[in-house]
C-alpha cells in the first residue's frame, strides 16, 4: 500500500485522472489528465513539475566520503568539484551492475547519492571502518523536477539562484520562498531541467513557489507516464526496466556490466589516489578484452533503434487497418532478429516519439549487431498475429536538444 | 523565425535552372525539395520577404507572433514530413484537443479527448446524442480512412483516355465495390447532402449540429443548409487518422514555422530560395513558359515553370489571357474564388474569461468555436448572401500561447479568430474593404464580447484581415484561402479545369503545384508533392 509524498496534498488535487502508480512505495501520479500528453509536451515546450521524492537519496558526511564512494563507485567521484553531479553507476565484484543514480559534491567532505533502488545497506557495507557518517535523507528530503526550455526562466523568477553561471550537471545552494533549497541542472528527460531538493516540511511551499511563478511560462505539473516517453527520447536506461540489479537476479544471464549498457565512458580505471573500485578487475579485464576486439562476438549493447514507419504502415495495411501504436511508452520485452531469423536481442522499453515523430526503442542486443545502421528485425504483434518490422540500430540519444546544455 | 537566416549564405551560382517555382508557400516549397531531391537545380522566386505564403508567422505587436492566415495544421502528409525529414528542421505539432462552444443562452459544450467525459457533456443536452457520438467518430474516420487515398495520389480522371487511367478507374471501381453498400451510400449521401442534414440524421440536439456542421462550410461562400457541404466533413476526420503522426494540432512557433521547417530542408537538398523577387509575368517562347520575367525586369530562364500562387493569378495574370485558348480561359475564370472569411489577430495583456465558463482551464486552451445555433449560422451566411460582412459571425478561436510559449511574452497571450462570412465582394465593391475593415474587427471583438465580456479592455493589438487584405498581402485572389473554393464542383478530376488535374497546364513546361489543384487547400503539401511526382515521372525536367 503506497503511501502519500510530501507533495500529496498538492499532487492530488491536480490528478483529476485518478491515474496513480507505485514508485518505491509512494503513491505517484501516472498522468494528471486521461493522457499525458500535455504533460509531456510541457516538458519540451514549456515546463513540466514532477515529484521525484521517491527516489532514494542518502548523505556522506566524513573525511572518509570522498573514499567510500569512489571506492564504490565505477566513476571517480573524488575528482569531482564542489557544487558538480556525476552520473554513475556501481557494480559487484564481477563487474556487474547493481544500481544507478547521480552523485552530487555539496562540500569537501559532504555527498549525496541518489539511487533507484535502496542502497544504505551497500553504503554501510562498503564504507566499513572509514571515518564517514552515511544518512538514508530519503524521507527527510523531499525534491521535485522542474524539467522544459522554461525551467530556467520559472527558477530565475522563483529563486536567487546564479542560474547562469550554473552549468549541466552542477549543483548550487539557493533561497526559494525563504526555503533552504540545493538546485542541481539534472533530471531524466534529456532537455534543460532542474531538480530542487528541500527539507519535506518545506515541499508544500516549494511547489506553490514554483507553480505560482511557472504559471506566465505555461507549467504543468507532469507524471511519470510523460517521464517515460521523455527519458526513452533522451536514451536513459531504467532499472527493472532495461536491466537488473545484479545481487537481485538469480541467472547469470541477466547480469550486466556497464560496458554492455552503454555507461563504459563513465568507467574510470585512473585512480590516482584510490587504486580500486568495487568490480574493478573484472572490468579491466572486459575493457582489455573490447580493446582487443574479440569481446565484440560475446558482449552485449544497448543500442537505439528506430522502426521503419512505411513497413509498419504496410504491416497493418495488410490487415485493412491504420498503424497504431500504445498511447504510453512501454516495457514488455520484444524480441529481435537479424534476416536469418536468429535472435540477437530484445527491446526493453518502447515507445512513439510524439517530437520526433518515428517508433523508437531501448534495445539490448549482442554486440557484433550493434553497429549505427545495421537494420534488425523487431516483433510486432497486430490482431493477435506476431509478425516483424525492419528497425536501424541508431545512436542514442534520440533527441538531444541544443538548449539541455546551453550556459 | 526570419526568413532572411538562409540567405545569409554567399550567393550560389545563378542557372541555369531546371525548375523555378513562383510562390515560396508550403506547397511551392514542397515541390522545390522534391524536384531537387531528385537532383533537379531549383530556384523558388517569393514575392514577399519571408517564406511561406498563407504559412507565415508574424511578429505584428513585439513580442507577439501570429499565424496570421492559417493557424492549425490537420493535414500535412505523414510521408511528406518523412521524406523530407522535417522534425530535423524544427516541425513540431502541439496537441489541440477540447473544442469548446459557449451557446447564447448562457449554457456551454465542451469536448475532449476523453470519451466518456465528452459523453457526459453531450448528454446533458441530449443522452441519446451521447451515445451515438462516438459512433459517429468511428464511421466518419472508416469513410475517411477509404476515402484517403483519394488525397495521397492522383485523382481519378475519367476524363482521359489512356490506358493507363482506365486501369487507375478500375482499380478504383473495385476500390468502390470492395467496400459494400453501406459505404457507398454513406459516400453519396455525403457527396449530396448540407453538413447539418447529414449529422440530423445522428443527432438531435443543436448544440452538437451546429459547432459541428462547421467543418462544412470552412472556406467556401456556402452555407450550413447548402448541398455538398456535408462532404467537406470528411476532410476533418481524415487528418485524425494519422493518429499518432498528430496530424491535428497547433504548431509550434505558428504555421510559419511549418514553411520554415521545409524551406529549410529545401535549402539542404539545394534548393535556392530568392525573397523579395515578384514575378511580373512568365517568359514565354514559341507559345510555351521558359522562365519568368521578375518586376524589376529580371528574366530567369528555366526548363519548367512552376506555379504556386492560384489558378486565377497563375492564368490570367503570369501567363496572359493573350496565350491562352478562349474556352480554356473561359473555364479559369468560371474557377469560384470568391473568399468568405477573414482573421482577426489579438496580442492580450492576459486571458480573456468565458462568463459562462470562468477561468483559464480547458475552455480556453483548444479550439474555441462559436457557432451557437444553426439560425445563427444561417443569419450569418445570409448577411453575405447580399454582400455584406456577418454582423453575428461564425468564429474559430485558438489562443496558441497557452500551448506554446514561445509566442508571446510571459503571461501574455496571442488569439486567433477565423472569421466567416467576409465576402470579398461587398455591395460597395471589393474596394470597399480598407473602409469597412474595422467596422470587420468591431463586429467580431462584439459578437465575442457577448461571450467574453473582458476581453475588450485586455486587448494589446488587433490586426483586421479581411479578404481584401488577404489578397493585397498574401497574393490569394478575391481573398480564397483554398485557392478555389473546396466544393464538390471544383474537387479531384475537376481542379482546376476538367481534364488539367494532374498539374499540367494546357501551357508546355508550365505546371501547377499549389492548392488549386487535386487534392486542394489546407496545409497538406500533396498538390506539391504529386505535382513533383508527376513531373519527374513524365521526365518534364
Amino acid at each position: 500500500m503506497p503511501i502519500p509524498s510530501p507533495f500529496h496534498e498538492r499532487t492530488s488535487k491536480l490528478c483529476t485522472s485518478f491515474r496513480w502508480k507505485d514508485w518505491s512505495g509512494y503513491a505517484a501520479v501516472s498522468s494528471y489528465d486521461t493522457t499525458h500528453e500535455r504533460e509531456y509536451f510541457a516538458f519540451r515546450e514549456s515546463a513540466g513539475l514532477l515529484d521525484v521524492t521517491p527516489l532514494f537519496k542518502y548523505e556522506v558526511h566524513g573525511p572518509d566520503a570522498a573514499a567510500l564512494l569512489s571506492r564504490m563507485m565505477v566513476r571517480d567521484v573524488s575528482k569531482l568539484k564542489i557544487g558538480r553531479v556525476g552520473y554513475s553507476c556501481w557494480c559487484d565484484d564481477y563487474g556487474k551492475v547493481i544500481d544507478d543514480g547521480t552523485v552530487t559534491r555539496l562540500a569537501e567532505d559532504y555527498y549525496r547519492v541518489t539511487a533507484a533502488d535502496p542502497t544504505l545497506y551497500w553504503l554501510q557495507a562498503v564504507g566499513r571502518g572509514l571515518r564517514v557518517t552515511i544518512e538514508d535523507s530519503s524521507a527527510r528530503l523531499a525534491a521535485v523536477a522542474l524539467q522544459g526550455p522554461r525551467s530556467r526562466e520559472i527558477l530565475r523568477a522563483a529563486s536567487d539562484a546564479d542560474l547562469d553561471r550554473l552549468k549541466f550537471f552542477g549543483a548550487t545552494r539557493a533561497r526559494l520562498d525563504a526555503l533552504d533549497v540545493w538546485i542541481t541542472r539534472t533530471g531524466y528527460t534529456g532537455d534543460l531541467g532542474y531538480e530542487v531538493w528541500t527539507d519535506s516540511a518545506g515541499a508544500l511551499r516549494l511547489w506553490d513557489a514554483l507553480v505560482d511563478a511557472g504559471r506566465p511560462h505555461g507549467i504543468e505539473p507532469a507524471g511519470l507516464d510523460a517521464l517515460d516517453v521523455s527519458r526513452i527520447e533522451a536514451g536513459f536506461i531504467l532499472l527493472g526496466v532495461d536491466y537488473f540489479s545484479a545481487p537481485k537476479v538469480i541467472l547469470e544471464a541477466r547480469k550486466s556490466t556497464p560496458f554492455e549498457l552503454g555507461l563504459g565512458w563513465i568507467v574510470d580505471f585512473e585512480r590516482p589516489t584510490f587504486p580500486s573500485f568495487i568490480g574493478r578487475d573484472a572490468l579491466a579485464a572486459e575493457a582489455a578484452r573490447l580493446k582487443r576486439g574479440t569481446a565484440a562476438a560475446a558482449g552485449w549493447a544497448m543500442v537505439g533503434l528506430e522502426v521503419a514507419w512505411e513497413a509498419l504502415e504496410a504491416l497493418y495495411e495488410s490487415f485493412s487497418l491504420p498503424p497504431s501504436l500504445p498511447a504510453t511508452a512501454r516495457r514488455d520485452g520484444l524480441p529481435v532478429y537479424d534476416d536469418d531469423g536468429r535472435q540477437v536481442g530484445k527491446v526493453t522499453s518502447h515507445t512513439w516519439s510524439p517530437i520526433l515523430k518515428k517508433y523508437i526503442a531501448l534495445t539490448s542486443v549482442h554486440a557484433s549487431h550493434a553497429a549505427p545502421g545495421t537494420i534488425l528485425q523487431m516483433e510486432h504483434t497486430v490482431e493477435f498475429e506476431r509478425r516483424k518490422v525492419p528497425a536501424k540500430v541508431v545512436k542514442t540519444p534520440f533527441f538531444d536538444p541544443e538548449r539541455k546544455k546551453r550556459p | 523565425m526570419n526568413a532572411h537566416t538562409g540567405e545569409a549564405r554567399p550567393a550560389p551560382a545563378r542557372g541555369p535552372y531546371d525548375a523555378v517555382v513562383v510562390g515560396a508557400g508550403h506547397n511551392g516549397l514542397v515541390c522545390a525539395a522534391y524536384l531537387a531531391k531528385a537532383g533537379r537545380k531549383v530556384l523558388v522566386v517569393e514575392r514577399r520577404q519571408q517564406v511561406g505564403g498563407a504559412t507565415t508567422t508574424e511578429e505584428i505587436h513585439p513580442g507577439f507572433k501570429f499565424s496570421c492566415c492559417s493557424y492549425v495544421v490537420s493535414l500535412l502528409r505523414p510521408w511528406i514530413i518523412r521524406d523530407l525529414d522535417l522534425p530535423l528542421y524544427g516541425y513540431e505539432v502541439l496537441p489541440l484537443e477540447e473544442t469548446f462552444t459557449p451557446f447564447e443562452d448562457g449554457s456551454y459544450l465542451l469536448r475532449d479527448s476523453d470519451p466518456e467525459r465528452t459523453k457526459r457533456a453531450i448528454a446533458r443536452f441530449s443522452p441519446r446524442d451521447a451515445e451515438v457520438y462516438k459512433q459517429f467518430g468511428q464511421k466518419m474516420a472508416e469513410l475517411g480512412r477509404l476515402v484517403k487515398p483519394m488525397i495521397d495520389g492522383l485523382a481519378p480522371d475519367p476524363l482521359a483516355r489512356n490506358p493507363f487511367e482506365i486501369l487507375r478507374l478500375a482499380k478504383f471501381a473495385r476500390h468502390v465495390r470492395g467496400q459494400g453498400e453501406e459505404w457507398l451510400i454513406g459516400n453519396v449521401k455525403m457527396m449530396t447532402m448540407s453538413a447539418v442534414d447529414f449529422l440530423s440524421e445522428w443527432f438531435e440536439c443543436e448544440q452538437l449540429i451546429a459547432p459541428m456542421s462547421v467543418s462544412g462550410i470552412i472556406g467556401t461562400f456556402l452555407g450550413v443548409r447548402s448541398p455538398g457541404t456535408a462532404y467537406v466533413l470528411l476532410h476533418h476526420y481524415m487528418g485524425e487518422i494519422d493518429g499518432s503522426y498528430r496530424a491535428w494540432g497547433l504548431p509550434k512557433g505558428g504555421t510559419g514555422a511549418i514553411a520554415e521547417a521545409i524551406a529549410s530542408a529545401a535549402r539542404a537538398l539545394g534548393v535556392e530560395i530568392r525573397l523579395g523577387a515578384p514575378v511580373e509575368r512568365l517568359l514565354m517562347k514559341h507559345g510555351r513558359a521558359a522562365g519568368v520575367v521578375l518586376e524589376n525586369g529580371d528574366e530567369i530562364a528555366a526548363k519548367v515553370v512552376v506555379s504556386g500562387v492560384d489558378p486565377h493569378r497563375t492564368f490570367l495574370r503570369l501567363v496572359g489571357e493573350e496565350h491562352l485558348e478562349p474556352d480554356f480561359a473561359q473555364q479559369v475564370k468560371r474557377f469560384k474564388m470568391r473568399g468568405s472569411s477573414g482573421k482577426v489577430n489579438l496580442a492580450l495583456d492576459a486571458l480573456p474569461e468565458f462568463a459562462c465558463l470562468p477561468g483559464a482551464g480547458p475552455q480556453l486552451r483548444g479550439d474555441i468555436t462559436i457557432a451557437p445555433s444553426i439560425a445563427y449560422l444561417e443569419r450569418a451566411y445570409d448577411d453575405a448572401k447580399y454582400g455584406a460582412f456577418s454582423r453575428r459571425p461564425f468564429m474559430d478561436i485558438v489562443i496558441p500561447s497557452l500551448t506554446d510559449p514561445t509566442v508571446a511574452p510571459p503571461g501574455k497571450h496571442t488569439m486567433s479568430i477565423f472569421v466567416q462570412y467576409a465576402p470579398y465582394k461587398l455591395k460597395e465593391g471589393a474596394a470597399d474593404w480598407p473602409r469597412q475593415r474595422e467596422a470587420f474587427g468591431d463586429a467580431v471583438i462584439d459578437t465575442l464580447a457577448q461571450y467574453m465580456p473582458n476581453l475588450p479592455g485586455r486587448i494589446l493589438h488587433r490586426q483586421v484581415l479581411t479578404p481584401w487584405d488577404l489578397e493585397q498581402v498574401y497574393g490569394l485572389t478575391e481573398g480564397n484561402i483554398f485557392h478555389g473554393e473546396l466544393s464538390l464542383e471544383q474537387l479531384a478530376f475537376l481542379r482546376p479545369v476538367p481534364g488539367w488535374s494532374r498539374y499540367r497546364t494546357p501551357i508546355g513546361h508550365l505546371w501547377m503545384c499549389a492548392s488549386g489543384t487535386h487534392p486542394g487547400g489546407g496545409i497538406m503539401g500533396a498538390p506539391g508533392a504529386l505535382c513533383a511526382r508527376t513531373m519527374l515521372h513524365a521526365r518534364a525536367v
